[in-house]
C-alpha cells in the first residue's frame, strides 16, 4: 500500500512574511499524493492552499520561506527530500517540469505571448531530454493531439493570442505533460473557463490519470468539482487540514464542523428551489490576527473551552481523520 | 557566491525576529498609513526629506540667518575668499556669496514649486474632466498637448520669454503653459483605467452629473500619483530656471537666484580662478534638486501596493 | 407567483453592437454583437435568471438596461405602474427619475466601492441626488440599510479595505437599495465570493426580495445558484435568447441541446449523482462573426442541414401548463430524448 504514495507532505509549515508581520499561511498540513489518484485540496481563498502546491515546487515569493517539515518525493530512484534542496539548484529544476509539473489559474498570462506555442512546449522537452529538433517537434504534435487540439500540426506555429482560453489551458497541460510527469499539480485550472470547457478539460484530466498513471493534485474551491474528480480530499481551513479523507468518507461522513457547514452551504443542482441553505456565520479571521487553538472554534456551533487548543489529527477509520475536539460520529 | 550567501542569512535573520515578535504578540496591527510608514522606512527618502528641509527652512528664515542683505553692493570687500567674515566669501561686486544662496532659494524654489502647482492644477483640471468624459473636448485635448509636448521645451521656453520678456510671475506662466502637458496626460490616464471600476459604474447608475463623478469621486483615487509627478516637476522647474538664469534669460539679474548666482561662471576668468562665487551654488542646486528626487521616487515606491517591504 | 402577472419590463428586438475600429482613419470594419435581437418580458416580482457562458451578452444586456452601455436598436418599456416609458428615448433628467427604480449590484467587491471615501461618503451622493438634503436624516437611512444587510450601523465610517469581500458586496447591495428601487440587476452579484459568503448574501438577497417585494434580474453562469434563488430563466448563447422557461421546467423538460450541455457540465456536489458529462466540442465562436442559422450549429451534436442555414425563432411551447420557449427547431424533439 506504501508504494503507491508518491509525494508525501510531513507538518509543513510555509509562513510569509511580508510588511514587517508574518502570516502563518500554512501551518502545519501533512498528507500524501498517491500514484494514479486525484487528490483535491478544497478551501476557501487564504486558506493555504495554493501555497502547499508552491511548496511542493519550491516556487515560493522571496520573502517566504518553509519553516519546517519534510516534503520527501519518492522517485523511481529513492527519495528525495525536496524542502532540503536549493530554491533553484539544479536538482530541484531537474525535478519541476519532468517529475512533477504545475498549471496555473489562469491561461491567459501563463503562456509567454511572444513565443509560439510549439517552441513554449519543445523548449520544455529540449530540457529535460536529450531528444532532436525535428523528435521534439513530433512529440509536441504529439502531445497537442493527445489534449484534443484539432489540426495539431498547424496550431503548433501558432502563437497564444491565436488561441481561445479552453484551447490555452490545454497547451498548459500538453506543456505540463510534455515529459509524462509523476505527478501533475494543478492550481484552480478551470476557475477562469466556462462550464463548458471546464468539463473539457476535465475528461482530459480524467483520461490523463488513467492512461499514464499520474498522481494528480487538485487545487479548488469548488465541492462541486470535487465530487466529479476527486478519489481523496483534504480540507483546509485557515493553514490547516481540518479533514482528510477518501471522497466517500469527506462527503458522505463529514466529520469537521466547517466541512459538514461548507456541504450545507452550498445550492446543489436538482435540489429545487426550495432547498435550504444554510449560511456559515461571520466571515474569514484575519490572518494576522488568528483565533487561538481551533482557528474554526469563532464560527463553529458546537464549540466549547476545549476549542482553545489546537486539536490534534485523529483518525476516524484508516482512510479518514479529522482535526476537531468534537467530530461528529453520527451523520 | 558569498554575497549572497550572506544575504540570504541576514533575510533569514529578519524572518526570525518577525517570528519571535509574532509569536510572542508584540505586533499588532499598526495604526497609522502604511503608505507613511513605508516613505520613513525607505533612507533616501528620508535623506530628501532632511535635505530638502533643511534648504527650504533656511530660505524661509534667510533674515534670521544671514548677517549681509544679499543685494548690497560692497565693492572694497569684492571678491573675498570664505572667512569668519563672509562663510563663502563675496562675489565681484563685493555681496555675500551665503547671503545670495540663502536669499535666492526662496525665489527659485517659489519659481520651481509655483510652476509645478499651477501646471498640476491647469493639468489635473483638464484631464480629470476630459478623461472620465471623452469624446471630442478628449480628443482636441490630447492633440494640444501632444503639440505642446511635440516641441522642445526649452526653445518653446526661450521663445516665449523673448515675446514676453523676463520677470518672476511671466516665468511662471511659460512654464505653466509650456508644462502641463505631462501631467494632464498622466492624470487622464489614471481616469481612463478608474473610469472602468464598478464603483464608477454605480454612481452613473445613480444618475450623478460627471463633474461630480470625476472630481468629487474619482480624482481623490489618483491623488497619489499626481502628487508624485508634482515634486518630480518642482525639481525640473528648478532646473530650468538655472538653466535659462544661467543663459541671462530667466529672472533679472539683480535678483538672487540659484541660476543668476551660477550665471557668473559663464566668465571664464571667475571660472578659473574664483570658485566659490560658483560652485557653493552649484552644490546647493544639485543637493536640493537629488532630495526633492528622492522624495518623489520615495513616494512613487510607497504608493505603489505591489511593492512589498 | 403573484396572481396577476404584471410585466414592469420589455424589450422588443433590443442590440447592442460595440463597433470594431481599425486603421489610420479608424474605419469601423465590423461590429461586436454582444446583443443581438434579444425581446424579453419581465413580471413584477420574480426574479429572472439571465445565464451563459462569457461573452454570450449577458452582462452587456443587463448594463443595456439601466442605459450603463447604449443599446443600438430595440425598445426597453418600463411599466412603474403608472406609465410606460422607453427608456432608450429618455432624456439624462428623465433618465435620473427612472435611475431611482432601476438598481444595479456588480460583481466584483474589490472595484464596487470607492476606496478614498467611507460607506457613509461613497453611498451618502446618491442620497443628496435623489433630494435627501439634510445629512442626519442621510445617515438614519444608510444606517437603516447597513442594519437591513446584517452589518452595524457605526460601520458606516469605516472605510472600504477594512471590510471582507462579502460584507462589502452586501454594502453594495444597500447601495442598490438605497434609493428603494423597484427593479435591481444584480451582475454576477455572488461569484466572485468564497463558498460559505455566497450563501449569506444568497440569503439576503432572498430576504430582501420578499420584504420589499422586488424584482431582481440575476445574471450568472452558475446554474446552480440559479436553481436556488430564480423563478424564471433565460438562457444566452451569443447574444441571443436560445431558451426561457420557469426554472423547474428547465431542469425537467429542457427544450435545447445547449442548455442540456450546460447542465450536464456542471459539477454537481452530490456524490448520488456523479453522472456522465455530454461534451460540447470546441468554444464558443466570436460574436464578431457568428456562425450562419443557428448559432449552436457548429457545437451541436443533433445538428442537420436545416440548422446551418436558417435562424430558429424563439418559439412558444408549454410545458407542465406554464411557457416554456425555445429557439431550436427541434425543440420538441428534445422533450422525447
Amino acid at each position: 500500500m506504501k508504494d503507491d504514495v508518491i509525494i508525501s507532505v510531513k507538518d509543513l509549515k510555509t509562513f510569509f512574511y511580508t510588511n514587517n508581520r508574518c502570516n502563518k499561511a500554512v501551518n502545519g498540513v501533512s498528507f500524501d499524493i498517491k500514484k494514479g489518484k486525484t487528490l483535491c485540496v478544497v478551501g476557501e481563498s487564504g486558506c493555504g492552499k495554493s501555497v502547499t502546491a508552491s511548496s511542493i515546487m519550491q516556487l515560493l515569493p522571496k520573502l517566504s520561506r518553509i519553516e519546517n517539515g519534510k516534503i520527501t518525493y519518492h522517485s523511481n530512484e529513492g527519495d528525495i527530500r525536496i524542502d532540503q534542496l536549493k530554491k533553484n539548484g539544479a536538482e530541484m529544476r531537474a525535478i519541476r517540469g519532468s517529475d512533477i509539473s504545475m498549471i496555473f489559474q489562469d491561461p491567459m498570462t501563463a503562456l509567454n505571448p511572444v513565443y509560439s506555442i510549439g517552441f513554449q512546449i519543445s523548449e520544455n522537452i529540449q530540457y529535460h531530454t536529450r531528444l532532436k529538433k525535428s523528435e521534439r517537434k513530433d512529440q509536441s504534435i504529439k502531445l497537442l493531439k493527445e489534449m484534443g487540439i484539432p489540426l495539431p500540426e498547424q496550431r503548433i506555429n501558432e502563437y497564444p493570442h491565436q488561441y481561445s482560453g479552453g484551447m490555452r489551458q490545454r497547451a498548459m497541460i500538453a506543456m505540463a505533460m510534455a515529459c509524462n510527469p509523476k505527478v501533475l499539480i494543478a492550481d484552480e485550472p478551470t476557475t477562469a473557463l466556462d462550464v463548458t470547457i471546464q468539463a473539457q478539460i476535465f475528461e482530459l484530466m480524467d483520461e490523463l490519470k488513467e492512461k499514464h498513471d499520474t498522481a494528480i493534485m487538485l487545487i479548488t474551491h469548488d465541492m462541486g468539482v470535487v465530487t466529479e474528480l476527486a478519489d481523496d480530499v483534504v480540507v483546509m481551513y485557515m493553514g490547516n487540514i481540518v479533514e482528510n479523507g477518501t471522497v466517500d468518507d469527506v462527503l458522505r461522513k463529514p466529520s469537521h464542523p466547517y466541512t459538514k457547514a461548507l456541504l450545507e452551504s452550498i445550492p446543489v443542482l436538482g435540489r429545487g428551489k426550495n432547498q435550504v441553505i444554510e449560511p456559515i456565520k461571520g466571515s474569514t479571521p484575519d490572518p494576522y490576527n488568528r483565533p487561538k487553538g481551533c482557528q474554526f472554534a469563532p464560527r463553529c456551533p458546537y464549540a466549547d473551552s476545549s476549542c482553545l487548543v489546537m486539536p490534534d489529527e485523529s483518525s476516524i477509520n484508516n482512510t479518514h481523520s479529522v482535526r476537531c475536539w468534537h467530530p461528529m460520529e453520527a451523520v | 557566491m558569498k554575497d549572497t550567501e550572506k544575504k540570504k542569512t541576514r533575510l533569514e535573520k529578519k524572518f526570525d525576529k518577525i517570528l519571535i515578535r509574532e509569536d510572542t504578540g508584540l505586533i499588532k496591527n499598526k495604526k497609522g498609513s502604511r503608505a507613511f510608514r513605508k516613505l520613513m522606512s525607505n533612507r533616501l527618502a528620508v535623506a530628501g526629506i532632511i535635505i530638502v528641509s533643511v534648504i527650504l527652512l533656511a530660505s524661509i528664515f534667510a533674515p534670521l540667518i544671514c548677517r549681509y542683505d544679499p543685494l548690497k553692493l560692497d565693492l572694497r570687500n569684492k571678491l573675498q575668499k570664505p572667512s569668519m567674515e563672509h562663510l563663502i566669501g563675496t562675489d565681484q561686486l563685493g555681496r555675500d556669496i551665503f547671503a545670495r544662496i540663502v536669499y535666492g532659494g526662496r525665489v527659485s524654489i517659489l519659481v520651481g514649486l509655483g510652476s509645478a502647482l499651477a501646471s498640476a492644477v491647469v493639468g489635473v483640471a483638464i484631464g480629470a474632466y476630459t478623461g472620465y468624459k471623452g469624446g471630442l473636448l478628449d480628443k482636441i485635448m490630447l492633440r494640444l498637448s501632444e503639440l505642446v509636448m511635440a516641441f522642445p521645451q526649452i526653445i518653446l521656453v526661450l521663445l516665449l520669454v523673448t515675446i514676453m520678456g523676463q520677470g518672476l510671475r511671466n516665468l511662471i506662466i511659460i512654464f505653466t503653459l509650456t508644462g502641463w502637458g505631462g501631467i494632464y496626460r498622466m492624470t487622464r490616464a489614471q481616469m481612463l483605467s478608474l473610469r472602468e471600476e464598478e464603483y464608477v459604474q454605480a454612481l452613473r447608475a445613480f444618475g450623478l452629473n460627471n463633474f461630480s463623478i470625476a472630481y468629487k469621486h474619482m480624482l481623490p483615487n489618483a491623488v497619489g500619483p499626481i502628487v508624485v509627478n508634482i515634486t518630480l516637476s518642482t525639481a525640473m522647474f528648478i532646473l530650468y530656471e538655472a538653466a535659462l538664469s544661467f543663459l541671462g534669460l530667466g529672472v533679472p539679474l539683480n535678483i538672487a537666484t540659484w541660476g543668476n548666482i551660477v550665471n557668473i561662471a559663464q566668465d571664464l576668468r571667475y571660472l578659473q580662478f574664483f570658485w566659490w562665487l560658483w560652485v557653493p551654488g552649484a552644490i546647493v542646486i544639485s543637493l536640493f534638486v537629488l532630495g526633492i528626487n528622492f522624495i518623489g521616487d520615495g513616494l512613487r515606491d510607497s504608493a505603489d501596493p505591489m511593492q512589498q517591504g | 407567483m403573484s396572481e396577476s402577472i404584471e410585466t414592469i419590463l420589455t424589450l422588443k428586438d433590443m442590440e447592442t453592437h460595440f463597433p470594431i475600429k481599425k486603421g489610420v482613419f479608424k474605419r469601423t470594419t465590423g461590429y461586436v454583437k454582444a446583443v443581438d435581437g434579444v425581446s424579453l418580458e419581465v413580471y413584477r416580482g420574480e426574479t429572472l435568471a439571465l445565464v451563459g457562458e462569457s461573452g454570450c451578452g449577458k452582462t452587456t444586456l443587463g448594463k443595456s438596461i439601466l442605459q450603463l452601455v447604449k443599446p443600438t436598436s430595440g425598445k426597453i418599456i418600463y411599466n412603474d405602474k403608472t406609465t410606460e416609458r422607453d427608456l432608450c428615448r429618455l432624456s439624462q433628467k428623465e433618465m435620473m427619475e427612472v435611475n431611482q427604480k432601476l438598481q444595479i449590484v456588480f460583481q466584483d467587491p474589490q472595484s464596487s466601492l470607492n476606496p478614498a471615501f467611507t460607506i457613509f461618503g461613497s453611498l451618502q451622493d446618491s442620497l443628496k441626488a435623489h433630494g435627501i438634503k439634510s445629512k442626519s436624516e442621510r445617515r438614519k437611512i444608510i444606517g437603516d440599510l447597513l442594519e437591513a444587510v446584517n452589518m452595524r450601523r457605526e460601520q458606516m465610517d469605516l472605510y472600504p479595505h477594512e471590510f471582507s469581500g462579502g460584507q462589502r458586496q452586501r454594502i453594495g447591495i444597500a447601495r442598490a437599495l438605497s434609493i428603494e428601487p423597484d427593479l435591481i440587476v444584480c451582475d454576477e452579484a455572488v461569484s466572485a465570493l468564497d463558498v460559505s459568503i455566497q450563501a449569506q448574501v444568497l440569503k439576503l438577497l432572498k430576504d430582501i426580495k420578499e420584504e420589499r417585494n422586488l424584482t431582481y434580474i440575476f445574471i450568472t453562469h452558475d446554474l446552480s445558484v440559479v436553481e436556488y434563488i430564480s423563478d424564471r430563466v433565460a438562457v444566452m448563447y451569443l447574444g441571443k435568447i436560445v431558451e426561457l422557461a420557469e426554472v423547474e421546467d428547465l431542469y425537467a423538460s429542457t427544450m435545447h441541446p445547449y442548455t442540456k450541455a450546460l447542465l450536464s457540465a456542471i459539477p454537481v456536489a452530490d456524490l448520488d449523482r456523479r453522472k456522465k458529462r455530454i461534451l460540447l466540442e470546441g468554444d464558443v465562436p466570436s460574436p464578431v462573426n457568428p456562425p450562419s442559422g443557428c448559432p449552436f450549429h457548429p457545437r451541436c451534436s443533433q445538428c442537420q442541414d436545416i440548422c446551418k442555414t436558417v435562424v430558429p425563432e424563439l418559439k412558444r411551447f408549454e410545458t407542465n401548463g406554464n411557457e416554456h420557449y425555445s429557439a431550436c427547431h427541434f425543440a420538441e424533439e428534445q422533450l422525447s430524448q
